[in-house]
Protein backbone atom coordinates (compact mmCIF):
# COMPACT_ATOMS: atom_id res chain seq x y z
CA UNK A 1 0.00 0.00 0.00
CA UNK A 2 3.21 2.35 0.98
CA UNK A 3 4.45 1.78 -2.18
CA UNK A 4 1.19 2.74 -3.95
CA UNK A 5 0.99 5.80 -2.76
CA UNK A 6 4.64 6.67 -2.77
CA UNK A 7 4.40 5.91 -6.95
CA UNK A 8 1.05 8.01 -6.87
CA UNK A 9 2.92 10.72 -4.84
CA UNK A 10 5.76 10.73 -6.95
CA UNK A 11 3.06 10.79 -10.29
CA UNK A 12 1.33 13.57 -8.81
CA UNK A 13 4.88 16.28 -8.72
CA UNK A 14 4.67 14.68 -12.55
CA UNK A 15 1.63 16.27 -13.25
CA UNK A 16 2.36 19.60 -11.68
CA UNK A 17 5.44 19.79 -12.56
CA UNK A 18 3.50 20.23 -16.23
CA UNK A 19 0.75 22.20 -15.45
CA UNK A 20 2.58 24.64 -14.27
CA UNK A 21 5.24 25.80 -16.99
CA UNK A 22 5.99 27.04 -20.21
CA UNK A 23 4.26 29.14 -22.06
CA UNK A 24 5.32 29.28 -25.82
CA UNK A 25 4.65 30.30 -29.75
CA UNK A 26 5.47 29.61 -33.17
CA UNK A 27 4.24 32.51 -34.66
CA UNK A 28 5.79 35.39 -32.98
CA UNK A 29 6.56 38.92 -34.71
CA UNK A 30 9.85 40.85 -34.68
CA UNK A 31 10.68 43.58 -37.24
CA UNK A 32 13.17 45.79 -37.57
CA UNK A 33 13.39 49.67 -39.23
CA UNK A 34 16.39 51.46 -40.27
CA UNK A 35 15.85 54.95 -41.05
CA UNK A 36 18.62 56.64 -43.57
CA UNK A 37 19.13 59.62 -45.04
CA UNK A 38 18.94 57.79 -48.72
CA UNK A 39 15.77 55.07 -47.68
CA UNK A 40 14.35 53.42 -45.42
CA UNK A 41 14.17 49.81 -45.37
CA UNK A 42 12.04 47.46 -42.85
CA UNK A 43 11.77 43.56 -42.54
CA UNK A 44 9.50 41.23 -40.98
CA UNK A 45 9.70 38.11 -39.52
CA UNK A 46 6.30 36.32 -38.57
CA UNK A 47 7.83 32.64 -37.57
CA UNK A 48 9.78 33.82 -34.42
CA UNK A 49 9.54 31.09 -31.85
CA UNK A 50 9.65 32.58 -28.39
CA UNK A 51 9.15 30.10 -24.65
CA UNK A 52 8.83 31.80 -21.03
CA UNK A 53 8.98 29.58 -18.22
CA UNK A 54 6.89 30.20 -15.63
CA UNK A 55 8.78 28.55 -12.60
CA UNK A 56 11.62 30.40 -13.23
CA UNK A 57 10.94 33.56 -15.03
CA UNK A 58 13.34 32.70 -17.85
CA UNK A 59 12.80 33.59 -21.01
CA UNK A 60 14.50 32.38 -24.60
CA UNK A 61 13.59 33.57 -28.46
CA UNK A 62 15.17 32.07 -31.51
CA UNK A 63 14.82 33.89 -34.56
CA UNK A 64 15.78 32.33 -38.08
CA UNK A 65 17.18 35.03 -39.97
CA UNK A 66 15.77 33.75 -43.62
CA UNK A 67 12.32 34.24 -42.28
CA UNK A 68 12.54 38.08 -42.28
CA UNK A 69 10.88 39.18 -45.36
CA UNK A 70 11.78 42.50 -47.54
CA UNK A 71 10.42 44.72 -49.61
CA UNK A 72 12.73 44.18 -52.08
CA UNK A 73 13.96 40.50 -53.06
CA UNK A 74 17.27 42.17 -53.52
CA UNK A 75 17.76 43.61 -49.98
CA UNK A 76 16.92 39.98 -48.26
CA UNK A 77 19.56 38.82 -50.28
CA UNK A 78 22.27 41.36 -49.60
CA UNK A 79 20.99 41.00 -45.52
CA UNK A 80 21.26 37.30 -45.21
CA UNK A 81 24.50 37.29 -48.13
CA UNK A 82 26.84 40.27 -47.16
CA UNK A 83 25.65 41.38 -43.38
CA UNK A 84 24.34 38.75 -41.31
CA UNK A 85 25.52 36.10 -43.51
CA UNK A 86 22.32 33.61 -42.60
CA UNK A 87 24.20 30.66 -43.85
CA UNK A 88 26.90 31.13 -41.07
CA UNK A 89 24.70 32.11 -38.63
CA UNK A 90 21.07 31.02 -39.26
CA UNK A 91 19.93 31.84 -36.23
CA UNK A 92 19.67 35.56 -33.61
CA UNK A 93 18.65 33.96 -30.08
CA UNK A 94 17.88 35.62 -27.12
CA UNK A 95 17.88 33.84 -23.37
CA UNK A 96 17.48 35.52 -20.37
CA UNK A 97 15.23 36.50 -17.34
CA UNK A 98 12.14 38.61 -16.96
CA UNK A 99 12.74 40.80 -13.65
CA UNK A 100 9.86 40.78 -10.91
CA UNK A 101 7.98 38.10 -13.27
CA UNK A 102 6.06 37.54 -10.07
CA UNK A 103 4.22 40.58 -10.41
CA UNK A 104 2.91 40.18 -14.31
CA UNK A 105 -1.19 40.13 -14.26
CA UNK A 106 -3.62 40.45 -16.03
CA UNK A 107 -3.40 44.38 -17.16
CA UNK A 108 -0.20 45.77 -18.81
CA UNK A 109 2.59 46.29 -17.48
CA UNK A 110 6.04 47.11 -18.03
CA UNK A 111 8.59 44.75 -17.31
CA UNK A 112 12.66 44.43 -17.58
CA UNK A 113 13.81 41.72 -19.27
CA UNK A 114 17.38 41.48 -19.14
CA UNK A 115 20.02 38.64 -21.12
CA UNK A 116 22.04 37.56 -23.58
CA UNK A 117 21.35 38.61 -27.46
CA UNK A 118 22.77 37.12 -30.01
CA UNK A 119 22.90 37.85 -33.58
CA UNK A 120 25.68 37.54 -36.36
CA UNK A 121 27.80 35.23 -33.57
CA UNK A 122 28.33 37.88 -31.32
CA UNK A 123 26.37 37.51 -27.67
CA UNK A 124 25.59 41.33 -26.19
CA UNK A 125 24.37 41.23 -22.74
CA UNK A 126 21.12 43.99 -23.14
CA UNK A 127 18.70 44.67 -20.92
CA UNK A 128 15.21 45.90 -22.55
CA UNK A 129 11.47 47.32 -21.47
CA UNK A 130 8.91 45.17 -22.62
CA UNK A 131 5.05 45.37 -21.97
CA UNK A 132 3.72 42.15 -20.60
CA UNK A 133 0.20 40.82 -20.23
CA UNK A 134 -0.40 37.74 -18.30
CA UNK A 135 -4.15 36.14 -19.00
CA UNK A 136 -5.11 32.39 -18.17
CA UNK A 137 -3.41 30.75 -20.83
CA UNK A 138 -1.48 32.93 -22.69
CA UNK A 139 1.37 35.37 -21.95
CA UNK A 140 1.81 38.86 -24.34
CA UNK A 141 4.70 40.26 -24.56
CA UNK A 142 5.29 43.64 -26.76
CA UNK A 143 7.70 46.71 -27.30
CA UNK A 144 10.62 47.71 -28.61
CA UNK A 145 14.38 48.96 -28.48
CA UNK A 146 17.34 49.73 -30.40
CA UNK A 147 20.52 47.99 -31.28
CA UNK A 148 23.67 48.87 -33.04
CA UNK A 149 25.18 47.43 -36.05
CA UNK A 150 28.36 48.22 -34.71
CA UNK A 151 27.78 45.66 -31.67
CA UNK A 152 27.27 42.54 -33.27
CA UNK A 153 30.16 42.99 -35.77
CA UNK A 154 27.93 44.29 -38.92
CA UNK A 155 29.49 46.17 -41.04
CA UNK A 156 28.42 48.58 -43.34
CA UNK A 157 30.54 49.63 -46.67
CA UNK A 158 31.16 53.32 -46.68
CA UNK A 159 28.92 53.39 -50.47
CA UNK A 160 25.67 52.19 -48.68
CA UNK A 161 26.43 54.43 -45.49
CA UNK A 162 23.66 57.04 -46.41
CA UNK A 163 21.68 54.10 -46.86
CA UNK A 164 21.53 51.62 -43.95
CA UNK A 165 20.64 53.23 -40.35
CA UNK A 166 24.16 52.42 -37.77
CA UNK A 167 21.25 52.11 -35.28
CA UNK A 168 17.93 49.55 -36.08
CA UNK A 169 14.76 49.55 -34.11
CA UNK A 170 13.65 46.47 -33.40
CA UNK A 171 9.89 46.06 -32.67
CA UNK A 172 8.41 42.60 -31.31
CA UNK A 173 4.68 41.27 -30.36
CA UNK A 174 5.39 37.84 -29.40
CA UNK A 175 1.63 36.24 -27.84
CA UNK A 176 2.06 33.01 -26.26
CA UNK A 177 0.25 29.92 -25.20
CA UNK A 178 0.17 27.76 -22.43
CA UNK A 179 2.49 25.03 -23.70
CA UNK A 180 1.55 21.52 -23.23
CA UNK A 181 4.27 18.73 -23.48
CA UNK B 1 14.77 -0.72 1.00
CA UNK B 2 13.29 -1.77 -2.26
CA UNK B 3 10.67 0.48 -2.08
CA UNK B 4 13.48 3.47 -1.32
CA UNK B 5 15.19 2.92 -4.34
CA UNK B 6 11.89 2.60 -6.06
CA UNK B 7 10.82 6.24 -4.78
CA UNK B 8 14.26 7.84 -5.20
CA UNK B 9 14.04 6.74 -8.66
CA UNK B 10 10.91 8.00 -9.36
CA UNK B 11 11.83 10.97 -7.77
CA UNK B 12 14.41 11.51 -10.00
CA UNK B 13 12.67 11.50 -13.09
CA UNK B 14 10.53 13.99 -11.38
CA UNK B 15 14.01 16.28 -10.96
CA UNK B 16 15.12 15.73 -14.66
CA UNK B 17 11.28 17.02 -15.67
CA UNK B 18 11.63 19.53 -13.90
CA UNK B 19 15.36 20.97 -14.69
CA UNK B 20 14.30 19.69 -18.50
CA UNK B 21 16.53 20.92 -21.24
CA UNK B 22 17.33 24.19 -22.14
CA UNK B 23 14.89 26.81 -23.41
CA UNK B 24 16.18 27.12 -26.56
CA UNK B 25 16.78 23.13 -26.94
CA UNK B 26 12.81 23.34 -26.69
CA UNK B 27 12.60 25.96 -29.30
CA UNK B 28 14.97 23.76 -31.73
CA UNK B 29 12.46 20.76 -31.03
CA UNK B 30 9.37 23.00 -31.89
CA UNK B 31 10.89 24.48 -34.97
CA UNK B 32 8.48 23.32 -37.72
CA UNK B 33 9.77 20.81 -39.95
CA UNK B 34 9.06 22.24 -43.37
CA UNK B 35 11.02 25.49 -42.15
CA UNK B 36 14.41 23.16 -42.97
CA UNK B 37 13.73 23.29 -46.82
CA UNK B 38 16.95 25.62 -47.69
CA UNK B 39 17.59 27.31 -51.06
CA UNK B 40 20.88 28.07 -51.99
CA UNK B 41 20.82 31.63 -53.33
CA UNK B 42 23.55 33.64 -54.45
CA UNK B 43 25.26 31.55 -56.68
CA UNK B 44 26.64 34.00 -58.63
CA UNK B 45 26.25 37.74 -58.14
CA UNK B 46 25.05 39.45 -61.33
CA UNK B 47 23.11 37.75 -64.54
CA UNK B 48 25.94 37.23 -66.61
CA UNK B 49 29.21 35.21 -65.25
CA UNK B 50 31.10 37.23 -67.47
CA UNK B 51 29.84 37.51 -71.20
CA UNK B 52 27.30 34.87 -71.01
CA UNK B 53 24.41 34.21 -68.67
CA UNK B 54 24.38 32.80 -65.48
CA UNK B 55 21.74 31.12 -63.51
CA UNK B 56 20.25 33.81 -61.50
CA UNK B 57 17.10 35.75 -62.60
CA UNK B 58 16.15 38.79 -61.45
CA UNK B 59 13.06 38.78 -58.79
CA UNK B 60 9.41 39.66 -59.28
CA UNK B 61 8.98 42.87 -60.73
CA UNK B 62 12.40 44.05 -60.52
CA UNK B 63 14.00 46.31 -63.34
CA UNK B 64 17.59 46.08 -64.15
CA UNK B 65 19.12 48.32 -66.46
CA UNK B 66 22.38 47.35 -67.88
CA UNK B 67 24.82 48.83 -69.70
CA UNK B 68 27.57 46.88 -70.97
CA UNK B 69 30.44 48.08 -72.91
CA UNK B 70 34.24 46.38 -74.50
CA UNK B 71 36.95 48.42 -76.69
CA UNK B 72 38.83 47.54 -79.00
CA UNK B 73 41.49 44.90 -79.04
CA UNK B 74 44.72 46.10 -76.23
CA UNK B 75 47.22 44.84 -79.17
CA UNK B 76 46.00 48.02 -81.46
CA UNK B 77 48.47 49.67 -79.56
CA UNK B 78 48.78 53.32 -79.33
CA UNK B 79 47.43 54.82 -81.95
CA UNK B 80 44.48 53.45 -81.08
CA UNK B 81 45.31 54.29 -77.48
CA UNK B 82 45.15 50.23 -76.56
CA UNK B 83 41.79 49.82 -77.73
CA UNK B 84 40.00 52.36 -76.37
CA UNK B 85 38.92 54.50 -79.25
CA UNK B 86 36.70 52.42 -80.30
CA UNK B 87 34.10 50.58 -78.75
CA UNK B 88 30.93 48.39 -78.83
CA UNK B 89 27.86 49.02 -76.23
CA UNK B 90 25.32 47.22 -75.55
CA UNK B 91 22.07 48.60 -73.31
CA UNK B 92 19.45 46.36 -72.28
CA UNK B 93 16.60 46.16 -69.61
CA UNK B 94 15.51 43.01 -67.93
CA UNK B 95 12.89 42.72 -66.22
CA UNK B 96 11.80 40.10 -63.17
CA UNK B 97 8.11 38.97 -64.56
CA UNK B 98 8.21 36.18 -61.38
CA UNK B 99 10.56 35.25 -58.96
CA UNK B 100 11.91 32.48 -61.42
CA UNK B 101 11.16 33.93 -64.93
CA UNK B 102 12.97 37.34 -66.54
CA UNK B 103 12.44 38.92 -69.80
CA UNK B 104 15.36 41.14 -71.75
CA UNK B 105 16.15 43.05 -74.33
CA UNK B 106 18.84 44.52 -75.43
CA UNK B 107 20.60 46.50 -78.63
CA UNK B 108 24.57 46.10 -79.15
CA UNK B 109 26.07 48.80 -81.28
CA UNK B 110 28.09 45.93 -82.63
CA UNK B 111 26.56 45.20 -86.29
CA UNK B 112 23.36 47.42 -84.82
CA UNK B 113 21.97 44.16 -83.20
CA UNK B 114 18.68 43.88 -81.20
CA UNK B 115 18.53 40.97 -79.10
CA UNK B 116 15.71 39.84 -76.83
CA UNK B 117 15.58 36.61 -74.10
CA UNK B 118 13.78 34.44 -71.75
CA UNK B 119 15.17 32.73 -69.01
CA UNK B 120 13.79 30.37 -66.89
CA UNK B 121 14.88 28.91 -63.63
CA UNK B 122 13.61 25.13 -63.96
CA UNK B 123 15.51 23.95 -60.48
CA UNK B 124 16.84 25.59 -57.71
CA UNK B 125 20.14 23.84 -55.27
CA UNK B 126 18.62 23.02 -52.32
CA UNK B 127 19.95 22.12 -49.02
CA UNK B 128 18.31 20.57 -45.93
CA UNK B 129 15.19 18.00 -45.76
CA UNK B 130 15.06 17.68 -49.52
CA UNK B 131 18.81 18.29 -50.88
CA UNK B 132 19.34 19.23 -54.45
CA UNK B 133 22.89 19.14 -55.17
CA UNK B 134 22.71 22.05 -58.34
CA UNK B 135 20.27 24.49 -60.21
CA UNK B 136 19.27 24.28 -63.68
CA UNK B 137 18.05 27.45 -65.62
CA UNK B 138 16.54 27.46 -69.26
CA UNK B 139 17.87 30.26 -71.32
CA UNK B 140 16.76 30.91 -74.97
CA UNK B 141 17.29 34.40 -77.21
CA UNK B 142 16.71 35.60 -80.81
CA UNK B 143 18.29 38.35 -82.30
CA UNK B 144 18.39 40.66 -85.36
CA UNK B 145 21.29 41.95 -87.16
CA UNK B 146 19.99 45.15 -88.83
CA UNK B 147 23.56 46.52 -90.03
CA UNK B 148 23.46 46.73 -93.81
CA UNK B 149 26.49 45.11 -95.05
CA UNK B 150 24.94 43.59 -97.70
CA UNK B 151 24.72 43.95 -101.33
CA UNK B 152 22.20 46.22 -101.82
CA UNK B 153 20.96 44.08 -104.90
CA UNK B 154 20.55 41.00 -102.13
CA UNK B 155 18.61 42.70 -99.45
CA UNK B 156 18.13 40.62 -96.53
CA UNK B 157 14.63 40.09 -94.93
CA UNK B 158 14.15 40.23 -91.60
CA UNK B 159 13.64 36.39 -91.44
CA UNK B 160 17.03 36.09 -93.10
CA UNK B 161 18.61 38.49 -90.05
CA UNK B 162 17.62 36.47 -87.64
CA UNK B 163 19.86 34.13 -84.92
CA UNK B 164 18.48 31.80 -82.13
CA UNK B 165 20.71 30.33 -79.37
CA UNK B 166 18.99 27.75 -76.71
CA UNK B 167 21.21 27.15 -73.21
CA UNK B 168 20.58 24.86 -70.22
CA UNK B 169 22.80 26.76 -67.63
CA UNK B 170 23.70 24.35 -64.98
CA UNK B 171 25.81 25.82 -61.70
CA UNK B 172 26.32 24.19 -58.30
CA UNK B 173 27.40 26.48 -55.16
CA UNK B 174 30.30 24.30 -54.16
CA UNK B 175 30.57 26.61 -51.29
CA UNK B 176 29.94 29.99 -50.14
CA UNK B 177 33.03 31.36 -52.05
CA UNK B 178 32.89 28.56 -54.92
CA UNK B 179 30.75 28.75 -57.76
CA UNK B 180 31.09 26.78 -60.85
CA UNK B 181 28.45 26.16 -63.80
CA UNK B 182 28.30 24.36 -67.11
CA UNK B 183 26.38 26.06 -70.27
CA UNK B 184 25.07 23.37 -73.14
CA UNK B 185 24.72 26.10 -76.06
CA UNK B 186 22.74 25.51 -79.02
CA UNK B 187 23.10 28.24 -82.18
CA UNK B 188 21.37 28.57 -85.22
CA UNK B 189 21.75 31.40 -87.75
CA UNK B 190 19.32 31.83 -90.76
CA UNK B 191 21.99 33.56 -92.58
CA UNK B 192 25.79 32.32 -92.57
CA UNK B 193 28.70 33.97 -94.85
CA UNK B 194 29.63 30.99 -97.32
CA UNK B 195 27.87 27.91 -98.29
CA UNK B 196 30.43 26.03 -96.03
CA UNK B 197 30.05 27.71 -92.45
CA UNK B 198 27.31 25.44 -90.91
CA UNK B 199 23.88 27.13 -89.67
CA UNK B 200 23.48 24.84 -86.71
CA UNK B 201 26.32 25.35 -83.66
CA UNK B 202 27.01 23.32 -80.69
CA UNK B 203 28.93 24.70 -77.64
CA UNK B 204 29.82 23.97 -74.37
CA UNK B 205 30.43 26.32 -71.71
CA UNK B 206 32.21 26.83 -68.65
CA UNK B 207 32.04 29.60 -65.69
CA UNK B 208 33.28 30.02 -62.29
CA UNK B 209 32.84 32.22 -59.40
CA UNK B 210 35.78 32.56 -56.75
CA UNK B 211 34.35 35.03 -53.65
CA UNK B 212 37.96 36.72 -52.56
CA UNK B 213 35.82 38.88 -50.19
CA UNK B 214 32.15 39.81 -49.14
CA UNK B 215 31.86 41.81 -52.14
CA UNK B 216 34.45 41.12 -54.72
CA UNK B 217 35.12 37.86 -57.07
CA UNK B 218 37.09 36.55 -59.09
CA UNK B 219 35.39 35.17 -62.26
CA UNK B 220 36.25 33.44 -65.47
CA UNK B 221 34.31 31.77 -68.13
CA UNK B 222 35.03 29.61 -71.52
CA UNK B 223 32.81 28.59 -74.69
CA UNK B 224 34.03 25.84 -76.76
CA UNK B 225 32.05 25.35 -80.01
CA UNK B 226 32.34 21.99 -81.43
CA UNK B 227 31.31 23.44 -85.04
CA UNK B 228 33.17 26.40 -86.45
CA UNK B 229 32.75 28.66 -89.36
CA UNK B 230 35.21 28.09 -92.24
CA UNK B 231 34.63 31.77 -93.51
CA UNK B 232 36.52 33.10 -90.34
CA UNK B 233 39.04 31.71 -88.17
CA UNK B 234 36.70 31.71 -84.99
CA UNK B 235 38.41 30.73 -81.73
CA UNK B 236 37.08 30.19 -78.58
CA UNK B 237 35.43 32.96 -76.27
CA UNK B 238 37.91 32.99 -72.92
CA UNK B 239 37.24 35.53 -70.47
CA UNK B 240 38.45 36.66 -66.73
CA UNK B 241 36.93 39.17 -64.83
CA UNK B 242 35.77 40.54 -61.09
CA UNK B 243 32.65 41.37 -60.03
CA UNK B 244 32.09 44.30 -57.47
CA UNK B 245 28.89 44.48 -55.84
CA UNK B 246 27.80 47.73 -54.18
CA UNK B 247 24.05 47.90 -53.06
CA UNK B 248 21.77 47.51 -55.97
CA UNK B 249 24.59 47.89 -58.32
CA UNK B 250 26.49 45.10 -59.49
CA UNK B 251 29.92 46.20 -61.73
CA UNK B 252 31.84 43.90 -63.55
CA UNK B 253 35.56 44.41 -64.99
CA UNK B 254 36.10 42.01 -67.64
CA UNK B 255 39.36 41.19 -70.29
CA UNK B 256 37.66 38.90 -73.11
CA UNK B 257 39.07 38.17 -76.51
CA UNK B 258 34.94 38.85 -77.14
CA UNK B 259 34.58 42.79 -78.22
CA UNK B 260 30.60 41.09 -78.53
CA UNK B 261 28.25 40.47 -75.25
CA UNK B 262 25.53 38.60 -76.89
CA UNK B 263 25.76 34.85 -77.49
CA UNK B 264 25.67 34.14 -80.70
CA UNK B 265 27.96 36.39 -81.33
CA UNK B 266 31.32 35.76 -78.96
CA UNK B 267 30.08 32.06 -78.76
CA UNK B 268 29.83 31.41 -82.89
CA UNK B 269 31.86 34.53 -84.53
CA UNK B 270 34.65 35.51 -82.37
CA UNK B 271 38.29 35.87 -83.83
CA UNK B 272 40.18 37.57 -81.07
CA UNK B 273 43.12 35.00 -79.98
CA UNK B 274 43.39 35.95 -76.39
CA UNK B 275 47.05 34.87 -76.20
CA UNK B 276 48.19 36.93 -79.05
CA UNK B 277 47.04 40.18 -77.53
CA UNK B 278 43.18 40.46 -78.97
CA UNK B 279 42.37 41.33 -75.65
CA UNK B 280 39.51 43.56 -74.63
CA UNK B 281 38.46 45.45 -71.90
CA UNK B 282 34.57 46.05 -70.88
CA UNK B 283 32.70 46.32 -67.95
CA UNK B 284 29.04 45.14 -67.33
CA UNK B 285 27.11 48.22 -65.01
CA UNK B 286 23.46 47.04 -63.78
CA UNK B 287 21.41 49.09 -61.60
CA UNK B 288 17.83 47.32 -60.08
CA UNK B 289 14.79 49.31 -59.72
Amino acid sequence: MKLIITIVTCFLFVAITYSQGKYLTKSGAISFYSKATMEDISADNNQVLSIIDTDNSKMAISILMKSFLFEKALMQEHFNENYVESDKYPKATFKGEILNFDTVNDMVSKKQVKGFLTIHGVSKEITIDANMTKKENSILVTGDFMISLEDFNVKIPAVVAKNIAKKIKVTFNLNHQFYKK
Amino acid sequence: MKKILLAIFLVSINVSTFSQDDLLDILDNETPENKTKDIVTATFKGTRILNGHSIENRKDSELEFIISHRFGAINLGFDELFGLDQSNIRFALEYGVTDNLTAGFGRSSFEKTYDSFLKYSLIKQQNGEKPFPFAVSLFSSIAVKTIKDYDPADKRTFAESLSYVSQVLIARKFSESFSFQVTPTYIHRNTVKIEADPHDIFALGFGGRLKLSKRVSLNSEYYYAFDESESINARNSLAFGVDIETGGHVFQLILSNAITMIEKSFIAENTGNFFGGDIHFGFNISRTF
